[in-house]
């Protein structure tokens, strides 16, 4: 197809990691998808390219309204793109039908059939691709036992409970072995002591199967915990892809910075680059080694970003100073926030011990220290 | 001094009273306008015709056995006689047809509205409903209009050259089938609709995610899923058609007679009240074995689901 090669310049910023040919399970390159007509047009998703690979869990993660769960239906084959390419195993699948995919989803309310059983749920996939008989059969025993269900099969899907029908819901679409399994926020409907359970369970079947997983959640915290590389989106766009800790400690603009824990923003005059990373001189007059965001342009004024739990509060001189106006205690830990000379907030994270308090007090005059390898220079 | 006992049960005896009386109305309703007639029609059909319509009150079996037999007038045995059955056959067979004709094409057309936007969906469902607003006689006229000889369907055809010779549709089962699906049309389509509009289209993703293609999405969980729809449809169907007059009378003509148009004879130049009454029983009989056939699977439909 003419869009895809015209379209790779279009990538951003080097974000995207180029992959080896065959080696990626999923590879969506310059996908635009429009939605409405004339004055009405919205893109929900904005020339987006990423490469997902084999036996990978790749989360898709961003606010609602990011495009994620577009991008998810453009690669389930529910709607279709405007433009690029969604290629399954090197293979050009964006103009087919969803029933000629190996591709399966979870849906997000599960969406089982209610006029069945759970074994025939599990099974429906393999009865429509024409199985025969005693290997559906086989089959949905096999999945009933690897998500635990043996002692229901012959329930109806509305007389289970929720943490059981999203199980149903990952069997059936288990069962017939697809290439990809998508997940469209499974868990979001579920109480947090499940929802950490599935979690769990979730890893471990996708360690089991060795399927690639592409997840969507909007919650941070289970990306981190669940993915071996996460793509943050925002506004129909691709920002950062990456493994959760590159996410976490290496972001590369603001809204990622800002949506995936807390960050204390600063604003920063580079000053050179040494070793691949920046100095950076901050408001204060302190300069600081930072760690530099891929695709980062050398000019002037940058934002840096110090996560609370890397910068180290003292009660005598460090790279920056401040008043403590506020502390907030967490059981693990003590958040503190000051208030710097320059007027920018700060917020320092303290582990806490049993036998003393954190230390300070509202109103002392403090020092904070960033570490050697605290900061990273923000792209944007 | 009452024990608690005898309170109660006083108590429980005013209950049963107040339920009664609060009742009361609406007993009297039923009887005087449901049961009451249904009774006078029972009796008829064990009466003697007179002369000029009404009866005679004198006991006679004659009107139940007519339904089936014949007397022969000369000398007055008892035979079968199964001209009565074979309208009872054909009303059955064409209120059947139009009942599969209406769910044929009622079904693509809630579907449609179904799968509209919520706001488009109550124009079409008004739609829907505007023939409700003309009077059932006058809806039948327009339709022959369209089929008769000199209509509008002959003369297009003859005009365009395709067809020298008018096509005689009224008058026929064809024009029956066509006057009904229309009339009965409604009837099929909101039932199905209400079961439709239910439907979490989710659902069908879930059916094409899951390898099925359209026509196995429609049958594997389309058609289970509407199955109360296409039930209710049915029944709203099948029992008016069954005893349909008016569509039968004006497009059907005098050699199409349909059970509603023999029972009107009964009344009319027949003059045999009870074999008219005998004839009615009869086919509140057979929408009442439909009907418990309805109750039945709704049943089961209830016991699966819940």
């Amino acid at each position: 197809m003419g869009t895809g090669s015209a379209l790779k310049s279009g990538r951003k910023n080097g974000v995207i990691v180029p992959e080896q040919p065959g080696k990626s399970a999923i590879e969506v390159r310059g996908v635009r998808k429009v939605f409405g007509t004339g004055e009405s047009q919205v893109a929900a998703l904005d020339t987006v390219s990423v490469s997902i690979r084999e036996n990978e869990f790749f989360t898709l993660l961003g606010p609602s309204g990011c495009g994620k769960t577009t991008l998810l239906r453009l690669i389930a084959g529910f709607d279709f793109p405007s433009a690029g390419e969604i290629l399954l195993h090197g293979q050009d699948i964006a103009p087919l039908p969803p029933f000629k995919r190996p591709v399966n989803t979870v849906f997000q309310n599960y969406a089982l059939f209610p006029h069945m059983t759970v074994a025939e749920n599990i099974g429906f996939g393999l009865e429509m691709l024409g199985k025969p008989k005693a290997e559906v059969k086989a089959r949905v025993a096999e999945m009933l036992k690897l998500v635990k269900m043996e002692a229901l099969s012959g329930r109806r899907t509305s007389q289970i409970s929720g943490g059981q029908q999203q199980r149903v819901a990952l069997a059936r679409a288990l069962a017939p072995q697809p290439k990809v399994l998508l997940l469209d926020e499974p868990l979001s409907a579920l109480d947090f002591k499940l929802r950490k359970e599935m979690q769990i369970e979730l890893k471990r079947l996708q360690h089991e199967t060795g399927i690639t997983f592409i997840f969507v959640t909007h919650d941070q915290e289970e990306a981190l915990t669940m993915s071996d590389r996460i793509a943050v989106m925002s506004s129909g766009r691709i920002l950062q892809v990456g493994t959760p800790w590159d996410i976490y400690d290496k972001p590369a603009e603001r809204f990622v910075a800002d949506f995936i824990g807390e960050t204390n923003f600063l604003t920063a005059a580079i000053t050179g680059m040494a070793n691949g990373k920046a100095r950076a001189t901050l408001k204060s007059g302190a300069t600081i080694d930072a760690t530099v965001a891929e695709g980062f342009q050398p000019k002037d004024n940058a934002t840096v970003v110090v996560r609370p739990e890397h910068a180290k509060l003292t009660s005598g001189k460090g790279d920056l100073s401040g008043t403590v106006e506020n502390i907030v205690y967490f059981g693990t830990d003590t958040h503190i926030h000051v208030r710097l000379d320059s007027s920018e907030a700060f917020t320092v994270r303290q582990q806490n011990t049993r036998s003393a308090g954190c230390g300070f007090e509202r109103g002392d005059k403090v020092g904070i220290s960033i570490g050697n390898d605290a900061a990273q220079v923000l792209r944007d | 001094m009452a024990s608690a006992e005898e309170v109660a049960k006083e108590a429980e005896r005013r209950d049963i009273r107040d339920r009664w009386l609060l009742s009361a109305p609406a007993l009297i309703i039923i009887f005087l306008a449901a049961t009451g007639p249904l009774l006078i029609v029972v009796i008829y059909s064990f009466l003697t015709p007179g002369p000029y319509g009404d009866v005679v009150w004198k006991f006679s079996t004659d009107g139940w056995l007519s339904v089936l037999m014949q007397r022969d007038i000369f000398d007055d045995t008892l035979a079968f006689a199964d001209a009565h059955l074979s309208i009872f056959w054909r009303s059955a067979k064409l209120s059947f047809m139009t009942t599969i004709f209406t769910l044929f094409f009622g079904f693509p057309t809630a579907y449609f509205i179904a799968t509209r936007p919520a706001r488009q969906r109550e124009i079409w469902l008004f739609l829907i409903t505007i023939p409700f607003w003309t009077n059932l006689l006058i809806r039948t006229f327009a339709i022959q209009e369209v089929i008769r000889n000199e209509g509008i369907v002959n003369t297009v055809l003859i005009k365009l050259g395709i067809i020298s010779q008018p096509i005689q549709m009224m008058f026929t089962d064809f024009a029956l089938m066509v006057g009904m699906t229309y009339v009965y049309l409604p009837l099929m389509v909101l039932p199905l609709y209400a079961s439709m509009e239910k439907i979490d289209f989710r659902l069908v993703e879930a059916g094409y995610d899951l390898y099925a293609n359209r026509f196995q999405v429609l049958r594997r969980v389309i058609i289970p899923l509407v199955k109360p729809g296409i039930i209710a449809g049915s029944i709203l169907v099948f029992i008016p058609a069954l005893g349909a007059y008016v569509t039968p009378r004006v497009l059907g003509g005098s050699k199409n007679m349909m059970l509603g148009n023999l029972i009107e004879l009964q009344f009319g130049q027949g003059r045999n009240w009870p074999l008219g009454s005998a004839l009615s029983i009869s086919l509140m009989a057979i929408v009442m074995v439909a009907l418990l056939f309805y109750v039945r699977s709704a049943g089961r439909q209830g016991g699966t689901h819940g």
